[in-house]
């Protein structure tokens, strides 16, 4: 890891707070998002999905649909004559339309392409589907006992040990030293079981595409995601096509949080193209957006945790049980990486075991696998500090990790920003203010990653002198805004001269998703690295109109200055002067960069949260919030506080209402908004951010990624506030009315 | 599917008389989600907008006529109507989002036989007629009597409600209604409760009504509970015995919104809180 | 199948489109007169995503038929700006980066519009819960209350 990337200097545009560049766009309802575009001669497409949970299909009857005026392609799994080689994406086929079997409510079975919509479903209707229905499960635990249903057999790794169901893929084991040992040090141990829901990413645009694909091989997609490489390398696999035939652009989108780093249903729309011969737009419902695409997994996990009379963490061990849903994978890894890392522990060992059900396929949700990491271990730790009598900002400040810990998931950290969140929360008037009856307050840590990876940034400087940058990740919140300030910033030139596009996969390389709050960090790296290889050639061209070394050029302030009195005596060359004669000194002036960016620094947060538990109702009310977390170097404040609060809002949903609902019968019960509450206006306060800064050793300007962190610690936040406040420690997400009410009348 | 606008009453009545698929159209918050759902395909929607009588509020008799047609919304800012019944208003005020009041109507609530519809407590409490227009003529019937079952009504074939009576406020008297859901707003009730209450020379109640919603197939109008409360002060007594009244008298299920337990022990609390606004209502005091 | 015939007013433009009964308005802004502001995010008047203005009242245009529209005055998105000039809200949405994603924000801005029109001093709580109906999943709602609050407070003191 480049270790010197971060130099100390004063900003002009980053850190200041300007007009997003999109703005206009999006408050006036031209800017277009995933279903906002048609094509001359379009079909309208619609996906068939199974009622059942687990079932084999003995035949599909397309023939009456095939026979509606109107109707233009019918498909099924047997329309997909090309079987990916690769298992991770023949499992992608099979979830975007079910092969022998169906494996969850939701699941794609078949798909048509018709004139108009009210045609596509009547088509839908027609399909006869000749169904065996299997047994199910859907429950985690459940499906990890031997003789469980097994969704499908052959998939368990070697590392899963003997007695469990074929359903248990996989077990990942962290930690150092021996928490028994640790154990027997404590002043109080305590060993707790805990469950969380699966949750929806819940983003407000569904799915939705624009597809076509010629028989010879060439397509074009618009689709809304979180990444059109990796759509179009994931199409292509499936669907046997050469990558460089298929252009994905990416709309506008509405929304991700992880759900949309995902491929879902653009082979099915692409298929449906190429078979009618015409564009086809899908776009899913609301219905399928809960039903078919990936909530985060549903989790069960045992906490064990002692602690000293002064706070000590003594010893440390957790296992995390996730449900991976339909398909090997799944995310207990990240859980059992991330529940422990904000400490600094001598003795501490997890495990997580993915374990397949009969649900749809879990998908990546922001911080994939860290809340349910962290949930268990800071709820122990606040019990931990209320039988001890300690104050768990001092005991978490004691136990902290900082620079040179050797984390609880391997690596030693570099420096980190924990314990300057911990002193914040310790120092703001919210931590001192006055709780009334029923109130409590709580606090929880939480920590991710942050990720780098694959990204290509293109900087031209056009012949007047402004500038033209395109970077390959879709916009989810800002991001825009905040090249076009790194560009600015390391030019010299006003931000307005300066305008940022989202390139389609034919015209930049390769770029990782929008995942691992890597934008901000590897597009901005890669940003300023593209402006400073630009700075480097227009250098060159002020050198040569001089007449000098280009070693003895300056850049500053948007304009070549020669570097001292040695150098000549020549007044400055604008960026618009170099551009002006760009064509006589060598031609057109473009910098780029591409790298697999390493150096992520990983990020911490503090939360601080009162509630207020209605003791008659177990109703729990938020009364006010506080997160604290580390941004190496805010950027755009406003977008960074703006992720802050929509993690934390997200966090307070996951806490308190949100959840899957299954029926016995194995299908999903509330695949909608009215019965899946995410929180509205009236349910939230206002959600103070407060940004700490300690730079990322590995950015150029210290950024460390921000989105993802912010909903890790609201979990444990609030069930450790709604435990205080109600006096009985809650352990299963949601807190919703009725267990809260349960447990406060079995006290 | 046809789409009709009659523009009389006669005319609507023909239309639904013709056509046992049809389906009637006031404010659609709830018909429209059926359609879109496929849970229903009728053969003609007759919107009755267009029907001028059954989009106003009118003052009768003392009392007060809400037109099927009328949307929550309005009920709201009619500052009279909300001075004699503010219960039955903020019920009508509960029925989702500032959008949906701006479509949804009391008819509609009724006539959709939720067992959650958030306005039917509050207009049973309060003695409210629905009128119905039929191939036979006009009748009222009390709101209670309409819904017959999860989604059934026991209107006749070629029939509608065309409005809702709400008779004339008695003296020292005040309604509420409560309802319980896990959000601050956008939700279906797991628990409703609505109370109305007149008061006597001596501040002592009277007579007492109290419904619940949500906890049966059907509205409960319960007149066990409605005893607890009659001859008292509304005191913390007769408020317990109220609470335990309402618990017992709940006959709700498990579903996705709610436990059996959660919903009893619950029934019992809106009881009481709702009753204490009533009481303070009619006292004046609020 | 015939279709209906439907007259109406949308943006102060008077403007017809044929329809099919189960058509929504939604349906016929998007689909038949590329009024693509308007979004649906549920189809079900859960989200307030779809949030235009008939008659002076906010509804939700996926749970209005098309057909319902006849002689009915609609404001979509697109009639808020007067040309090249944002509506305050809209200005203030952009000052105070009252949206991230920006799916919901017509919707909000289309209800807050009307919210402002009828209360000019409206209090947190009552931004908090005339806007229940409009989901959003970024933001957690603060700078888009601040924005709203802001922009009245704006209004009033140049009034």
């Amino acid at each position: 890891m480049p270790k010197d990337e971060y130099q100390s200097r004063d900003f002009k545009v980053v850190g200041t707070r300007p007009i997003r560049p999109d703005g206009i766009d999006k408050v006036t309802g031209k800017a277009r998002y995933g279903a906002d575009i048609t094509a001359p001669g379009m079909l309208w497409g619609a996906i068939l999905r199974s009622p059942h949970a687990h079932a084999r299909i003995r035949g599909i009857d397309t023939s009456k649909a095939r026979a509606i005026k109107g109707v233009k392609a019918v498909i099924t799994r047997d329309d997909f004559t090309y079987q990916p080689e690769d298992s991770d994406m023949a499992d992608i086929l099979d979830n975007c339309m079910a092969g022998e079997t169906a494996r969850y409510d939701g699941h794609a079975v078949a798909a048509v392409a018709a004139t108009s919509k009210s045609i596509a479903r009547a088509a839908l209707a027609a399909i006869e589907v000749d169904y065996e229905v299997l047994p199910h499960v859907t429950d985690v635990d459940e499906a990890m006992k031997p003789g469980a249903p097994v969704i499908e057999s052959g998939r368990q790794q070697e590392n899963v040990p003997k007695g469990y169901s074929e359903n248990v893929t996989g077990r990942s084991q962290y930690g150092h030293g021996d928490p028994e040992e640790g154990f027997k040090q404590a002043d109080l141990v305590i060993k707790r079981s805990f469950k969380t829901a699966a949750t929806h990413q819940g983003y407000i645009e569904p799915h939705a595409c624009l597809a076509t694909l010629g028989s010879d091989g060439q397509g074009d997609l618009w689709v809304c995601t979180q990444g059109h490489y990796m759509v179009r390398n994931v199409c292509a696999g499936v669907l046997g096509l050469d990558a460089g035939q298929l252009r994905v652009t990416a709309s506008e989108i509405g929304g991700g949080f992880g759900g949309k780093t995902h491929v879902w249903m653009e082979p099915t729309a692409l298929m449906l193209a190429r078979k009618s011969g015409k564009p086809v737009k899908l776009m899913m419902s609301r219905d399928e957006v809960f039903r078919a695409t990936g909530p985060t997994a549903s989790s069960s996990v045992d906490v064990k945790i002692g602690m000293t009379k002064d706070g000590k963490i003594t010893g440390a061990a957790a296992t995390y049980r996730l449900q991976a849903g339909a398909y090997p994978g799944g995310i207990a890894f990240l859980s059992a990486m991330c529940g422990f890392a904000p400490y600094d522990l001598e003795n501490v060992r997890t495990e997580g075991f993915e374990v397949m059900t009969n649900r749809p396929k879990a998908a990546a949700y922001r911080a994939p696998g860290a809340p349910m990491g962290a949930y268990p271990v800071e709820s122990v730790i606040d019990e931990l500090c209320q039988k001890l009598d300690l104050d768990p900002l001092d005991a978490r400040l004691k136990n902290a990790a900082r620079e040179g810990t050797k984390s609880s998931y391997g690596p030693t950290y570099p420096a980190i920003g924990l314990e300057a969140t911990l002193k914040a929360a310790q120092s703001h008037p919210h931590w001192t203010a006055p709780l009334g009856p029923n109130q409590g307050r709580g606090v929880a840590c939480g920590f991710w990653f942050n990720f780098g990876g694959d990204t290509c940034v293109s900087l031209m400087v056009n012949p007047d002198g402004t500038v033209s940058l395109s970077e390959g990740n879709p916009d989810i919140g800002g991001s825009r805004a905040s090249m076009s300030m790194m560009a600015a910033e390391e030019l010299g030139v006003p931000l307005d001269q300066v305008r940022t596009i989202i390139a389609d996969t034919a015209s930049l390389g390769q770029n990782e998703v929008t995942d691992g709050s890597r934008v901000t960090f590897a597009v901005g790296l890669a940003t300023i690295k593209a402006a400073r290889h630009a700075v480097e050639i227009m250098k060159e061209r002020a050198a040569m109109t001089w007449g000098i070394d280009p070693e003895a050029v300056d850049w500053r302030d948007g304009a070549a200055h020669p570097a001292g009195p040695n150098a000549g005596k020549f007044p400055p060359m604008t960026i618009k002067e170099i551009a002006a004669i760009a064509s006589n000194t060598g031609g057109p002036i473009a910098g780029h960069h591409e790298v697999n960016a390493e150096g992520a620094g990983v990020s911490f947060a503090t939360h601080m949260v009162d509630t207020e538990v209605d003791p008659e109702t177990g109703a729990v009310k938020v009364l006010r919030y506080t997160v604290f977390q580390d941004a190496g170097k805010a950027v755009h404040p406003d977008y960074v506080e703006g992720q802050f609060q929509g993690g934390a809002a997200q966090g307070i949903g996951w806490a308190i209402n949100e959840e899957y609902i299954y029926g016995d019968d194995g299908r999903l019960q509330n695949a909608g908004f009215l019965d899946y509450r995410i929180p509205v206006a009236s349910d939230l306060p206002m959600i103070e951010p407060v940004i700490l800064e300690i730079p990322n050793p590995g950015h150029p300007y210290g950024v460390r990624g921000v989105g993802e962190t912010s909903i890790v610690p609201p979990l444990a936040a609030i069930a450790n506030s709604v435990s205080r406040a109600a006096g009985v420690r809650l352990t299963s997400l949601p807190m919703s009315p009725p267990k809260v009410l349960a447990a406060l009348k079995a006290e | 599917m046809r789409f009709e606008t009659p523009t009389s009453v006669d005319q609507a009545v023909a239309l639904l008389a013709a056509d046992p698929e049809a389906r009637v159209l006031a404010g659609g918050t709830d018909l429209l989600v059926r359609l879109r759902a496929g849970q229903v395909a009728p053969s003609v929607i007759i919107d009755i907008k267009r029907i001028s009588e059954m989009t106003v509020i009118s003052q009768e008799d003392g009392g007060w006529r809400i037109g099927a047609a009328v949307p929550s919304a309005e009920m709201n800012e009619h500052a009279a109507l909300k001075a004699d019944w503010p219960g039955v208003v903020e019920a009508a005020d509960l029925i989702g989002s500032t959008q949906i009041q701006g479509r949804a109507t009391l008819a509609g609530n009724l006539c959709n036989a939720s067992p959650a519809a958030d306005s039917v407590p509050a207009m049973v409490v309060a003695g409210a007629l629905a009128r119905i227009a039929g191939p036979n003529g006009t009748r009222d019937v009390a709101v209670q009597d309409i819904p017959s079952g999860v989604g059934k009504t026991s209107l006749g074939k070629g029939e509608l409600v065309t409005s809702i009576y709400l008779p004339p406020k008695p003296a020292h008297s005040g309604d509420a209604y409560l309802r319980f859901i896990p959000r601050s707003e956008m939700d279906i009730a797991v628990v409703g409760c609505g109370v109305a209450v007149a008061l006597d020379d001596q501040g002592k109640i009277s007579a007492a009504r109290v419904a619940l919603g949500a906890v049966a197939p059907t509205v409960i109008l319960s007149q066990s509970c409605a005893d607890t409360l009659i001859g008292t002060t509304g005191d913390d007594a007769a408020l317990d015995a109220l609470a335990a009244a309402a618990t017992a008298e709940a006959k709700p299920i498990d579903d996705k919104r709610g436990t059996i337990a959660f919903r009893k022990d619950v029934a019992g609390v809106l009881a009481k809180r709702a009753a204490k606004i009533a009481i303070a209502r009619a006292k004046g005091e609020a | 199948m015939s279709r209906i015939h439907v007259t109406t007013t949308i943006n102060n433009d008077e403007t017809d489109y044929l329809c099919e009964t189960d058509e929504t308005l939604l349906d016929v802004l998007r689909d038949h007169l590329d009024l693509t502001g308007s979004k649906e995010g549920c189809g079900s008047g859960d989200c307030g995503a779809c949030t235009v203005v008939v008659d002076g009242r906010l509804v939700c245009s996926c749970l209005m038929l098309a057909a319902e529209a006849e002689g009915r005055t609609i404001e979509t998105i697109e009639g808020m700006a007067g040309g090249d000039a944002l509506h305050p809200l809209q200005q203030k949405f952009l000052e105070h980066a009252a949206l991230q994603c920006g799916i919901c924000t017509p919707g909000i801005l289309v209800a807050a519009k009307n919210l402002l029109e009828r209360n000019p001093n409206p209090s947190e709580e009552e931004v908090r819960y005339w806007l229940a109906g409009n989901l959003c999943r970024c933001t957690g709602y603060d700078k888009i209350i601040r924005a709203v609050m802001d922009t009245a407070a704006n209004t009033r003191g140049a009034a």
